[in-house]
């Protein structure tokens, strides 16, 4: 099938693709340098619709390299030149595309329709150029691989192959010409280590120390430096010298170190990496078209297999779910929030006030009990700012600023008068909460919104005895604070709608990923960790083995194991949400007495780290009743994920959130569970978890999955 | 505490090929601050020796200071083009004159001994800011009749002047205007113009005004090459029924940046840098704002007086060419022929283009490239005519000759 033929198909199964054209202009090079055609990629909006490649896309490209093609053999242009329009280069193919696919031949279709226009720019009879004005990533990196030359702005902000990340391979060349460009070792961290490093971003002076291009320049006058250059370039007064790539043993352990950082951070649990690794492995031997039929291969596979749709799937939860949560009421309901109390001076509070203060940047006003806790938290939060100027993440003046929006007082009257917003953050007991909120709202104003940072009590009950419950909002964060990016919202029964209104204004402004809540036991990601990791308990407390135990959960590629996760939460802290949890649905979730053992000693974890990994402490050991039913990896996987499901089934049931979506969106953004598992609730649906202990699956298909 | 005047030079400039005003124009999509950062810029370039941090300011004019070319346009084009932030910035209007009030201002400054260096420019985006964009006159010019109405019209002004010199005739207009474009066309070929411009890159998105995408502007738009009387004679004439001013022997409307460094002779001598002029003198002098095109002749004698020469000491003439009858009124007082060598002898403003508030700098870009090629020229003179009734001269010494003062 041709090209031609072969995009226009793929064109027909995509119809709201947003088209990239490819526009040929020509001009006179500097220095009498010649004639020179330049492809300008624009999908015709701004820069905040990036340009991306789909099937109609890369019809466009390949109608303007037959042009230029034409024109370097009739000898009418001296060279080629590929750019893109103010600050996007292009950031590769079209995901909306991606997931339309339905069929392995169509996914073959895209992978090889990229490789049949990107590889003529190689075939041109004239030099050809790529100019990295701006964002550059996946297909619009490689556009520019296929170039002889390239040069790269020092404005550019983002350059990556971020497909691994997703669940895809660099598939349109870069995991073949990158490693033959500046060596696998390189290509590894671009292609496999900054993908999996949270899609780490490279600039622009990064992309030419890499030697991925060939000259840098400054933004203010790039495009014309490039041309410049390239009419240097031309004329043999510039000649590119690239270093040697070492293709012997350096190749082979630039592939192993990428197998090293894949099994450290999926565990074999997601395909993409080890794909990607396995044609760079290939690449050693410089055969180009080898490479690419590889690429083809892998890519068609990726994309008809479930983590990639995770992949897609997370990807638009965290880009667009949350940005605009379910269920948020209008937000022109929202009040401004100009002072913001914090009740409470200990350490969760101190933190509070901490991002309050940097991200609203209005007074925060703490309280306490006594003026040594005051004291104390307002210390906390100075001591922060001065790492954060010795960090130079912020300057003097900002610290100055900082500094003096934040002050601690023992009279709530004196602090929380002219407050519209009060977080409490003290000692989670219903009675002492209770007490607190009527204190607060005796000398709050009226407007003022009374906000708990409760992980496990109910806000409505805690609003209960208020003249103004409808003011009364859940706002749980997660720890760290300042890293995990989920707040949890909760609406308890009375609250309104302007309240809630503005505890999502104030959740965007701290630059938070809000989900709404219903207010039930636990809310969502502490609901869903105690159900999974009591079940780890249970089958530990019953006679597995705690390394069989923490062994069998590792195909999920979660951060952490859960034992190393309970030392990180506390052994205290787990025990009383899991009563919490226990109290309120005993048919569940169940207490460890082991748990509760080694509460009771006083022990802070499961591990000791003298040989420098994790081994169980002898101590606790020796404090474990364990029965004799052991199970084996396989049967505690089973049972764990039997359990997640049913939770997670049981809290959609309840109104919990609004949908699954919501359940992955949290864990991905408040326990860290990762992009290629969509969470969870996609994994649980494609290894029939769902379907074996609901009877159905949580998601439509194609919605991480390829559609039926 | 006493001071000594010291001797300031023209060190180096620069500009933008200059484009055509309106949709079809290469600067169409193109912003005029980034004209004026991007002429800066490559002003820097060629002058490495140079430390940014020593430049102590950065003059640029504009005529319309609205949009990007208001917000202090001198300051936001230093920071734009990456010039240390301790460098300042402050914006010129001298409408036509104003790059070249930049340079005297500047050069004033550094006389004093106030600046070592500064950069002095100016741009004008007439496509993005048309003339007149919005004014709003006095109503008692009228009322009063302080001026006459066709006074802030350009064009009438000059169907003024060919009215107080019936011998200048449209046919003379016309003949100065080919020969204009001859010289241009001579000059571009021998390599004179485009040794000082700077490469810009344009965008264009619309299909209409050609072909679309990313290009480089390396030569002027508006140059008319091969133009002919025959061709000239045809053309309408705009501001007068049956009158003598014609698009063909005016200059158009344009867009266009420049800039240039001023130094002390000292302190360019000191950092290595080159020194292409030496200022002698500078006058501006306000005439009747209904025969604007007369002020270049007020404001020679003033500046040939205060430095005690005659108009035949001047060996080279760079005139702004707005309208033909404004350079043969010129020429006429100080009975020039209309055909002289030493004037504008690379062309003029008719070919290459009238960016207002830019082309004080292009003229005196062009005077340092004839210094150069012509040492036994000692003086020479840069000259335009100002809107609302002025003219503007500056006197300056090639150094490159055998007599020239100064600290070789």
């Amino acid at each position: 099938m041709s090209t031609t033929e072969l995009l226009k198909g793929a064109a027909e199964l995509f119809p709201d693709e947003v088209v990239t054209q490819a526009h040929v202009r020509h001009l006179d090079l500097p220095f009498n340098a010649g004639r020179f055609a330049l492809i300008t990629l624009d999908n015709g909006f701004d820069h905040t619709k990036p340009t991306t490649f789909g099937p109609a896309s890369l019809a466009n490209l390949d109608t303007a390299i037959d042009q230029v093609e034409k024109e370097a053999s009739a000898g009418e242009i001296v060279g080629v030149g590929i750019t893109g329009k103010p600050f996007i280069f292009a950031v590769g193919a079209d995901l909306k595309g991606v997931e339309l696919l339905k069929e392995h031949k169509d996914a073959l279709a895209i992978g090889k329709g990229g490789h049949e226009v990107f590889k003529r720019l190689a075939g041109i009879a004239v030099p050809t150029f790529a100019y990295y004005n701006g964002a550059a990533m996946g297909g619009g990196v490689e556009v520019g691989l296929h170039c002889q030359y390239r040069t790269v702005s020092a404005a550019l902000p983002a350059f990556s192959l971020p497909e691994v990340f997703l669940g895809l391979v660099p598939g349109w060349g870069g995991c073949t010409l990158l490693p033959n460009l500046i060596g696998a070792d390189k290509a590894v961290s671009v292609i496999i280590e900054n993908s999996l490093n949270q899609n780490k971003q490279l600039k622009g002076a990064q992309v030419y120390e890499l030697g991925i291009a060939d000259a840098l320049f400054e933004g203010a006058d790039f495009l014309e430096q490039s041309l410049l250059w390239t009419a240097s370039v031309l004329k043999g007064e510039i000649v590119i010298d690239r270093p040697v790539i070492d293709r012997g043993e350096a190749w082979d352990q630039a592939v192993a170190r990428g197998r090293f950082i894949a099994d450290s951070k999926v565990h074999g649990a997601a395909p993409a990496a080890y794909r990607a690794l396995d044609i760079i492995a290939a690449a050693k031997n410089g055969d180009l078209q080898q490479g690419y039929d590889a690429e083809d291969v892998a890519l068609a596979d990726l994309i008809m297999g479930g983590e990639l749709r995770s992949g897609i799937y997370a990807f638009n939860l965290v880009q667009k779910r949350g940005k605009r949560p379910a269920g948020a009421p209008d937000k022109n309901l929202a009040r401004p929030v100009t002072k913001v109390g914090v009740v409470g001076a200990g350490l969760m509070a101190s933190q509070l006030a901490l991002l309050f203060l940097r991200r609203l940047e209005v007074p925060v006003v703490l309280t306490d009990i006594d003026q040594e806790r005051v004291d104390k938290g307002v210390g906390y939060v100075h001591a922060e700012i001065e790492k954060l100027l010795g960090k130079g993440r912020i300057n003097q003046d900002k610290a100055n600023r900082l500094k003096a929006l934040v002050t601690g007082v023992l009279d709530k009257a004196e602090g929380f008068s002219d407050a519209d917003f009060i977080i409490e953050a003290v000692f989670e007991e219903i009675g002492v909460k209770q007490t607190v909120f009527a204190e607060v709202e005796a000398v709050a104003p009226a407007h003022a919104i009374l906000a708990t940072n409760t992980s496990s009590l109910s806000v409505t009950e805690m609003a209960s005895k208020l003249k103004n419950p409808e003011r009364v909002v859940g706002f749980h964060f997660f720890n760290p604070v300042a890293i995990l990016p989920l707040l949890e919202i909760v609406r308890g029964e009375q609250t309104d709608d302007a309240s809630l209104a503005t505890a999502f204004a104030v959740a965007k402004k701290l630059k938070k990923t809000a989900v709404l809540v219903k207010d039930a036991p636990a809310f969502v990601v502490n609901r869903i960790l105690t159900r999974f990791m009591g079940e780890i308990q249970n089958v530990i407390d019953e006679g597995t083995p705690v390394e069989v135990a923490e062994k069998a959960v590792e195909p999920l590629g979660l951060p952490m194991s859960p034992l190393v996760l309970l030392e990180l939460v506390g052994p205290a802290i787990g025990l009383h949400v899991s009563e919490t949890l226990n109290r309120a649905f005993p048919d569940r979730f169940t207490v460890s007495p082991n748990l509760a053992a080694v509460v009771k000693a006083g022990k802070r974890g499961f591990y000791v780290y003298d040989s420098g990994k994790p081994e169980l402490d002898p101590e606790v050991a020796a404090l474990l009743q364990q029965g004799n039913s052991v199970l084996t990896e396989e049967q505690v996987r089973e049972r764990v994920l039997d359990a997640v499901a049913q939770e997670i089934g049981l809290m959609l049931d309840e109104g919990v959130v609004a949908e699954a979506q919501d359940i992955d969106l949290c864990l991905i953004t408040g326990a860290g569970w990762p992009f290629h598992l969509g969470g969870i609730t996609p994994y649980l649906d494609r290894e029939g978890v769902s379907e074996r202990v609901n009877g159905k699956k949580f998601l439509a298909p194609g919605l991480a999955s390829v559609p039926a | 505490m006493p001071r000594t005047v010291r001797d300031v030079v023209f060190v180096d400039g620069v500009r933008t090929p200059f484009g055509k005003a309106g949709p079809k124009g290469i600067y169409h999509e193109t912003r005029a601050d980034d004209l004026v950062v991007k002429a800066i810029r490559e002003l820097l370039r060629r002058n490495p020796g140079l430390d940014p941090k020593k430049i102590d300011e950065v003059a640029i004019a504009a005529t319309t200071q609205i949009g990007d070319q208001g917000l202090t346009i001198g300051r936001t084009a230093g920071i734009l083009a990456g010039l240390p932030q301790s460098v300042p910035g402050y914006s010129i209007d001298r409408m036509c004159a104003g790059a070249l009030t930049a340079v005297t201002t500047v050069a004033g400054s550094v006389a004093f001994g106030a600046y070592d260096i500064a950069i002095a420019g100016g741009v004008e985006h007439m496509g993005r800011h048309p003339m007149g964009e919005g004014v709003d006159p006095n109503p008692r010019f009228v009322s009063e009749k302080l001026v006459d109405e066709s006074a802030l019209f350009m064009g009438m002004t000059a169907e003024n002047l060919h009215d107080r010199y019936p011998q200048i005739t449209k046919q003379r207009a016309d003949e100065y205007a080919v020969r204009s474009q001859e010289k241009a066309a001579k000059a571009y070929a021998n390599g004179k113009i485009q040794a000082d411009l700077v490469p810009i890159s344009v965008r264009r998105t619309n299909p209409e005004a050609g072909e679309t995408g990313w290009g480089l502007v390396t030569a002027d738009e508006p140059m008319r090459p091969g133009t002919t009387l025959e061709n000239l004679s045809g053309l309408k004439t705009p501001f007068r029924v049956h009158g003598r001013v014609t698009a063909g022997n005016a200059a158009g409307l344009n867009d266009g940046a420049t800039a240039s460094l001023i130094a002390s002779e000292d302190f360019a001598r000191e950092n290595d840098l080159p020194v292409k002029m030496r200022l002698v003198s500078y006058s501006f002098v306000g005439v009747e704002p209904e025969v604007m095109g007369y002020g270049p002749i007020p404001a020679t004698e003033k500046a040939l007086a205060q430095a005690g020469l005659s108009i035949s000491d001047i060996g080279l003439f760079e005139i702004n060419e707005a309208f033909a009858v404004q350079v043969l009124a010129f020429l006429d007082h100080y009975g020039i022929a209309d055909d002289d060598e030493r004037v504008n002898q690379y062309g003029g403003a008719i070919a290459f283009g009238h960016p207002l508030a830019s082309s004080g700098v292009r003229l005196m870009t062009q005077l340092a490239r004839q210094f150069e090629e012509q040492p036994e020229v000692r003086y020479g003179l840069t000259t335009m005519c100002v809107g609302f009734g002025m003219g503007a001269t500056v006197i300056w010494e090639n150094p490159n000759h055998k007599d020239a003062g100064g600290s070789k």
